[in-house]
This record gives structure tokens, sequence and C-alpha cells, in this order.
């Protein structure tokens, strides 16, 4: 075990963990910021998706470790002043059903927003396919996403 | 569009009453946990317990009700506590409802107080819905189907009160008076008076007759069929909603448990010490496995830790040896080899309608298909979790389950207490779809809760969620059918073999609602004979979404459009046909399982404008094909075109056009959620998912071999409602059934070649 600070929303905290504790457990177990969600473990459902540094990350598969100095932004820090566009659109579009990963996808969607902010459906197929939901909301994802880009230029 | 009423099974049984000391305390003291309300932002966070008065709802006005579930039998209709659901009138403005249905994602949480709005002349944005603990079970496309009637009772009920109070009030008839938005005016002067203000003296009046009270007139409806948000979804997009993994108590800690990989296996051994060792593991022990499950007799060994991820470190580390058990070589292979067999085997049941052997009378053209369906893991996004806390002789459980009331039966048996000291609190759950109603984690968590005396947090994790769900059943149909030379059936033999959902260890157990879709399809034979094995398997079976419709449809359909075929007619005028027969023909009833059969107008109507909708007969370019499927269940009538490219030995599904008539919308954006989800997750079942056994265990431990439909899979939805009758239909599961027919169909269209096999792969065809 050993102590780790990690920058979180803006905010520093320190955690006492084994070093390969993924960021997902500390989040949820430790720090109580349970909006970040366990699907898989291995990286491949995307309901653990935070930023790191801006990046769309799988936090199952991030070691606390690792994280120095890194920016680290979750489901309840996205958006700075109340909603981010992404989480806006996603009531417009009345994205989700059960939910559980869903802000995993709006993580997902935000950062291609930031990286293309006009993205066609191929592109959102490329950012989007790591997300899997078994609700299966992804053709209200599509739209939403195409919503939050259209409206950013509006 | 005709006018039709549907017929249910049950009659809804309504009671009201309004005095509140008579309402059923164990419900009202228990709720808490989740609260809706429109414009309202508190929601993430539970309150530990709400206050006492507005638990009960002292100085309210309180109206109890029972709402039905679809297949709720007769018998269960007097109970000890007939009630399941409350509405709350509060002299301080406030209206509640009391809904003991579980939120999974269904949209039952907006969909059911709309209803109570519509016919109580309450402003919607003032209700706040409550999930009542202990909730009885929430599944089988119900909950709107079975609220209908009651919640427009008990609303009709709250309006005609507070007419009957306002007229009092003010000393005029009550003819006098109107409802409108939680007030009562005054015709003649316009004067107004609140439900809030008015609740004193109605809470006095009798109630009027919940069977006898007047209802609003359809035409009369101002909120029902409009589209209406979702009152969970900003919490939702915001990550506030709690699901059952979210529930943090002071002092819990989590624990996750080795289970035995082999169907009815047994431990052998494991290492207690190497998983102390790992930092954060407090406790290691094992615990007698739930009788219920595929591992019974044996053990199973628990870890607990302060955090889930020593936990699991804790339980890598175990050096857990098993050994199987009577199932040890069964296998994918084996089952095939039995299923293939029980195709010949004597029938376990059968109905027909003629003494003659269908298979050989005179018809101008035969055709014989076998189509299989492999087992199907349910994958909800949220792993199976519960949270129990014991302290002072009761138990209080946080669950997302779509059965809490079997939490607490379990519960109350295991520790030898009372069921009144058991509570479940139904969190928000990441997906139902049958998986949630009770498994073995009930059982293990208990057992860990007593051993550790502190709050704990079971989690299954993905894998022990692949290895150790209820499968929805393997099987296969073997199809037979004679036309005439104008393409009539002549003759109809189904023959379905699968491993049952309910015999479990004994197929004699089996029930014949396995099956719908194919005892009750549409299609009018002269001679038809429909009959079932089913047999056994070490691999647990359960409920998937929408049950036996996701294989009997997709045979039936399929088979149909081979007919069409071989009757060298259009796919769609074929069945357009066929219907045309049948509406000419009285048609007796083959099953009332599901309380109703389709009319073939109807049936009619659906293939007519799907067909205009997605230009059916339109020519699609080279390597493309449409394919058209269409189904009746639970009193919803649905049909579908589906285009599809095929090339390169890739399937891509294109477009799917659905046309729905639910009977009458209840919230428009609900039902097209429904509508669309069911359809999307029929397509990942159709292209993409298989549980396969080997050596007497599951194969697939993760998403590295099972995948999902993903978003690079998902074709452009065009969806239409129609409302053709008069009460709601089922909606979260019938949609699911379309797909795979409809994909199949279209890809024999696009490359003349037949698929029979879930999932579809242009590599393996069956016979």
């Amino acid at each position: 075990m050993a102590h780790f600070t990690l920058e979180i929303n803006h905010q520093q905290h320190t955690v006492d963990a084994d070093p390969e504790m993924p960021l997902l457990w500390a989040l949820r177990d430790l720090l109580n910021l349970t909006g970040t969600k366990y699907g898989c473990g291995i990286g491949l459902c995307g309901a653990c998706t935070v930023h790191i540094d801006g990046a769309a990350t799988r936090s199952c598969q991030t070691a606390v470790a690792t994280l120095a100095g890194k920016q680290i932004i979750t489901i309840e820090g996205l958006g700075s002043n109340g909603l981010h566009r992404v989480q806006e659109a996603w009531i417009a579009e009345q994205v989700p059903q059960c939910g559980y990963c869903q802000p995993g996808q709006i993580m997902s969607a935000a950062a291609l927003l930031s990286e293309n902010p006009r993205p066609n459906d191929s592109d959102i197929n490329d950012a989007m396919a790591g997300n899997l939901c078994r609700c299966a909301t992804y053709f209200r994802i599509r739209n939403a996403i195409h919503r939050a880009a259209e409206e950013t230029y509006a | 569009m005709t006018q039709w009423l549907a017929i249910f099974a049950v009659a809804p049984l309504t009671s009201a009453f309004a005095t509140p000391s008579i309402a059923p305390r164990r419900k009202l003291t228990h709720e808490h946990e989740t609260h809706l309300r429109a414009n309202e932002d508190r929601w993430g966070d539970f309150p530990p317990h709400l206050p006492y008065n507005l638990c009960c709802g002292r100085g309210a006005l309180v109206i109890g009700l029972t709402l039905r579930g679809r297949f709720h039998h007769p018998s269960s209709e007097v109970s000890k506590d007939p009630f399941n659901a409350w509405i709350r009138i509060h002299p301080d403005g406030q209206i509640q409802l009391v809904l003991n249905k579980s939120e999974m994602g269904q949209g039952v949480f907006t969909a059911l107080p709309m209803i109570l709005a519509e016919e109580a002349e309450i402003d919607f944005s003032r209700i706040t819905v409550i999930q009542a603990d202990d909730a009885d079970g929430t599944g089988g496309s119900g909950s709107v189907a079975g609220g209908y009637k009651p919640l427009r009772q008990a609303g009709a009920q709250v309006r005609e009160v507070m007419i009957a109070a306002a007229a009092r009030r003010w000393a005029v008839p009550t003819a006098q008076c109107r409802a409108r938005n939680s007030q009562i005016i005054d015709t003649s002067s316009g004067r107004t008076l609140s439900y809030a203000a008015l609740v004193k003296e109605a809470r006095r009046l009798p109630l009027p007759d919940a069977k006898t009270v007047p209802l609003k007139d359809p035409k009369d409806f101002s909120l029902l069929g409009r589209s209406v948000r979702h009152l969970d979804i900003p919490h939702k997009v915001k990550g506030a909603a709690r699901f059952g993994l979210d529930v943090r108590l002071p002092g819990m800690v989590y624990a996750v448990v080795a289970q035995c990989p082999y169907f009815r296996g047994e431990l052998v051994s494991y290492d207690a010490a190497k998983a102390k060792a790992i930092p954060g593991v407090l406790e290691v022990f094992d615990i007698p496995t739930d009788l219920q499950s595929a591992n019974k007799n044996t053990r199973e060994v628990a870890v607990v830790a302060t955090n889930t991820w020593a936990a699991i470190q804790g339980r890598n580390a175990l050096a857990t040896e098993w050994k199987s058990g009577q199932y040890h070589d069964e296998s994918t292979e084996t089952l095939t080899t039995q299923l293939r067999a029980a195709l010949d085997a004597p029938e376990y049941w059968n109905s027909t309608n003629t003494e003659l052997n269908p298979d050989i009378v005179p018809a101008a053209k035969r055709l014989e298909a076998i189509y299989e369906f492999p087992f199907l893991a349910h994958v909800t996004m949220e792993p199976m979790n519960i949270t129990v806390s014991l302290e002072g002789g009761r138990c209080e459980i946080w669950s997302p389950t779509q059965a809490g009331e079997g939490t607490r039966e379990t519960a109350a048996k295991l520790l030898g207490i009372d069921k009144k000291n058991v509570t479940v609190h139904v969190t928000f759950m990441g997906g139902g779809f049958g998986r949630r109603f009770g498994a073995p984690f009930d059982h293990q968590a208990i057992h860990i809760a007593r051993s550790v005396r502190r709050p704990v947090q079971l989690i299954w994790t993905r894998e022990d969620d692949f290895t150790h769900d209820r499968y929805r059943p393997a099987g296969m149909h073997r199809l037979r059918a004679g036309i005439d030379q104008e393409g009539t059936l002549v003759s109809w033999t189904d023959r379905l073999v699968d491993t049952t959902i309910i015999g479990q260890g004994d197929p004699k157990q089996a029930q014949l609602f396995e099956l719908g879709g194919a005892l009750d399809q549409p299609y009018p034979a002269q001679h038809f004979r429909i009959s079932y094995v089913p047999i056994d398997s070490g691999a647990t079976r359960g409920a998937w979404r929408g049950v036996e419709i996701s294989f009997n449809v997709f045979a039936v359909e399929s088979f149909i459009d081979e007919l069409a075929h071989l009757a060298g007619q259009d796919p769609c005028l074929y069945r357009r046909r066929l219907f045309e027969n049948t509406a000419a023909q009285t048609r007796t009833p083959r099953s009332n399982f599901d309380g109703a059969l389709a009319d073939p107008k109807r049936m009619i109507e659906m293939l007519d404008l799907t067909a205009e909708k997605a230009a059916w007969g339109k020519p699609l370019g080279v390597h493309r094909g449409r394919g058209i499927s269409c189904f009746f269940s639970k009193t919803t009538y649905l049909a579908q075109v589906t285009e599809v490219t095929v090339k390169k030995g890739n399937i891509s599904v294109d477009r799917v056009v659905t046309v729905v008539d639910p009977g009458t919308v209840i919230n428009m954006n609900g039902i097209r959620a429904q509508i669309e989800g069911a359809i999307l997750m029929g397509l990942s079942a159709t292209l993409k998912e298989r549980i396969t056994v080997k050596d007497g265990m599951i194969q697939q431990q993760n998403f590295n071999s099972y995948d999902l439909l993903r978003m690079p899979d998902t074709p452009h939805l065009e969806t239409h409602l129609v409302e053709g009758g008069r009460l709601p239909g089922g909606i979260g599961e019938p949609p699911l059934a379309l797909i795979a027919p409809s994909v199949g169909n279209a890809i024999f269209a696009a490359t003349g070649k037949r698929l029979r096999k879930l999932p579809l792969q242009l590599d393996e065809v069956s016979s």
C-alpha cells in the first residue's frame, strides 16, 4: 500500500492504495465517486470511461500509480457549470434507458467532440465502438452526438 | 384504423379506501430510496429514512390500488395485502404515487404517473414517484398493460372525491364543478379550490366505487399519447442515479465469491492464507451454495475485503480447486446430439386439430427445415450485486432486483426471522431483461453478512455473471408444411425441442409457455400438429427478454418466408393472402395462455403499412435485400422490413422499418425507446451472441469471447406507431422477436442463402 495524490475534477485527493489498484476502484470504493461504473474489468465495455488529460480512458485499465500530475475528469466533474453540452443533448434526445453505461458513453462522446467538433457517422462509429449498451440505445446516442455538435455551431 | 378491444386474461382488481389508518403499514413505513419528481434535482441521493409522517401519509388522502402484472393467476387477486400501489395527496400540495414496480430503464416510473395524472386531472409535474420496498415482480411487458385500468380507476376516484368535496364546501351541485390541473373550478362563478385545500374534506367523504366510477373519454385525453421526458434521465446523465453497486453504507465491506465453474461440481480445496496475504483482504471462509443454483451440494469461498479490487485480487490468489460433477461431459456438441434425437422422440405434449398425420395428408408441395438457437446470456451492464446489513434482529437489503419480495423471503428463511423484520430497498438497476428475478447471490450475501457482522456488498464480477447466468434456453424447431397449388397451408407441423426453463434437472416439469409464438402462430393450416420435447442440461436456464418468443418467432417467420418462395410468391403478399384466408374462417384458439389470438385483419393492416413505409418491392442494388416479418404478442401487433447488404462475407444491416400497434400509447417517447432498444437487443442476438458449453462448463467469461451489438453495427431505425385499440399492450418484449427473421429473410433475398441457425453466420448453415 502507498499514498497517491490524484487530481480529480480539479481537486486533489489522496488515497492509500495498492499501486496496481485501477483508478476505477479508487474512484468508486475509496473516494465514493460512484458515477464511473464497473462493467467488465478488462477494458472492453467502456462503462468506466473517464478523461485523463482530456483523453477518453478506461479507468479499469489505469493503475493509480501511473496518474501523478495527470488531470482526471469523471462524469461528476464533466459539466464545469451545470451540464456539459453532451449531457444536455443526452436529455434532449432522451438517450438513457437503464442508464448504467451512460456515464461512460457520455465521457467517450465528450472526448470525441473535443477532438472532432463535427463528427460524421463513421467518426462516431470509431469513437463509440468501445462503449457497450445492453439496452441498445445506440441509435439515440448517435443522434445526441450529432445534436451536441450542431448546437455548438448553431 | 379499426377499433378493437384487447382481451386480458385477468380483469384488474381495484380497491380503494380513504382512511389512511387502514393502509397496510408494512409497505408504507419501509418505502424510501427512489424518489422521482419532475423538475426536482435531488434524487440521486437517497435519504436514509423519510420522516414518519411523509411515509405514512398522515393527514393525506390515501388511495390504495392493485397494479396487475400480465400473468397473475386469478387466485392471487385476494391476498392479505391486496394493495401494491398508493396515491397520496397531502394537505401541503404534495402528490405521491408509491409504486411496487422496478424501474430498469423501461420507463414505468414516467408512464404510470402519466396515467394517474390524466385521469385524476393532476398537474403531471407535481407528482412524485416513490419506489415501494419489496417489489413483487416486474417483467413480462406487463406494467403498463396491467396498471392502465387500475390507475385510471383510482385517478377517477381522486377526481370525483375532490369534486364532491368542493361541491360540499361551496354548497353547489357536483355537476357544476370541473377538475383541472389539481384544482376544482366552480363553472358558475369561476372560483377555484386546490386539491391540497380539499384533502381534509375529501378524507371524510366516501370514495366512489372503483368499478363504477366514470372514466374520461379517451378523446378528452390531453397527456396520454404525448411524448413525455423520462423523469430519471437527468439523474442518469449526471452519474447521480444510484444503482445497486453504488450503495455505500457506513462500515461497509466488499465481497466476492469463488464459484464452481462446473455444473454441479464440487469444491476440493483452497488456500485462505494466500488470499489473506493480499492487502485489504479481511476474511476468507466457505459458505454453502444455494440449492436452487447450478452448483448445488457444494461449497463456495467468500473473500471479504475493504474494497472490491482487493476482494477480486484475494479471490485470484485463492488457488481454488474444483472437480466436475454429473454433467462433466456436457458440451454444445452433446446437447446438439440430444436435441436432434429429441426431434424424433415421443412427444411430451402436443396440440392438434386433426386425427390424420399432417405430414402425409395430400399436398402439392412439401417443405421441411430445422432451425437452431443457442443459449444466451443476459449481460446486464451492471453485474449482479446485493448489499446486506444485519442489525438487532433486522435485515436490511439494497438490491437492484425485479422481484424484491423473493429476496425478502430468502433472507427471512435463511436467517430464521419473520419477514416483517426484512426490508428490501429496490434500487435502480443497470438492466433487467429477466436476469434480476433473484438468484444465488441473495443466498450468498446473507451467509456472508451473517459471518462478517458488518454491512456487506456482494459483487459478481463480469466473469461470474457470464459463467453463472440463467441462460436463455438452447433448442431447435423442426418445421414441416404442405401447401396446395395456391400456396395455402394444407399442413403445419412444428416440433420444438429445448432445454426447458422450468424443468431444471427434471424436464417433465416443463411448461407450455415456452411454445408462445409457435403454438399461437397466426397462420391457418387445415391440419396442424405442434409438439414439444424438453431436454435437460447442467446449465441453469431462465427468462431472457421475450422469454420464448425470441426463438420461436425466428423459426415460424423464417419458415413462412421459405414457404412463400416455395409457392413462388412475394413474401409480403404471401403472408397477406394467408391472413385473408384466416379472416374468412372462424378460428378456434389453440391456447389461451396469452389471452388473445391475432386478428388477421389487423395483421394485414400492419403488413400493408410496413410495406408502404419501407417501399417494399422497390428494387435495391446488388448484394442487397429486404426481409419482412410480422408478429402478435401481448395484444401488440408488429411488422417489420429490414434491409441488408451482404458483401465479402459480411452481413450489414442497413435499415429497419418497424410498425407497431400497441393498442394505445401512453408515453410516445418511452414506447419508442422500448421498441428501438428491443429491436437492437434482438439484432445483437441475431448476429453475435452465443453461449457454448465444454466439459460441463460455460466457455464464455467476458466480452472478449461474447460480444454484443456495438455502435458500428447499429442500423438506421424507422419506427411508426399506430393506435388501433383502446387498451395498451405489452411493449418491452414483443419488438425483439421480429428482427432475427426479418434479417434472415433479407439475407435470403440478397444471396439466396437460407440461414437457419442463430446467430446468423454466412458460413454456418443448418439443414
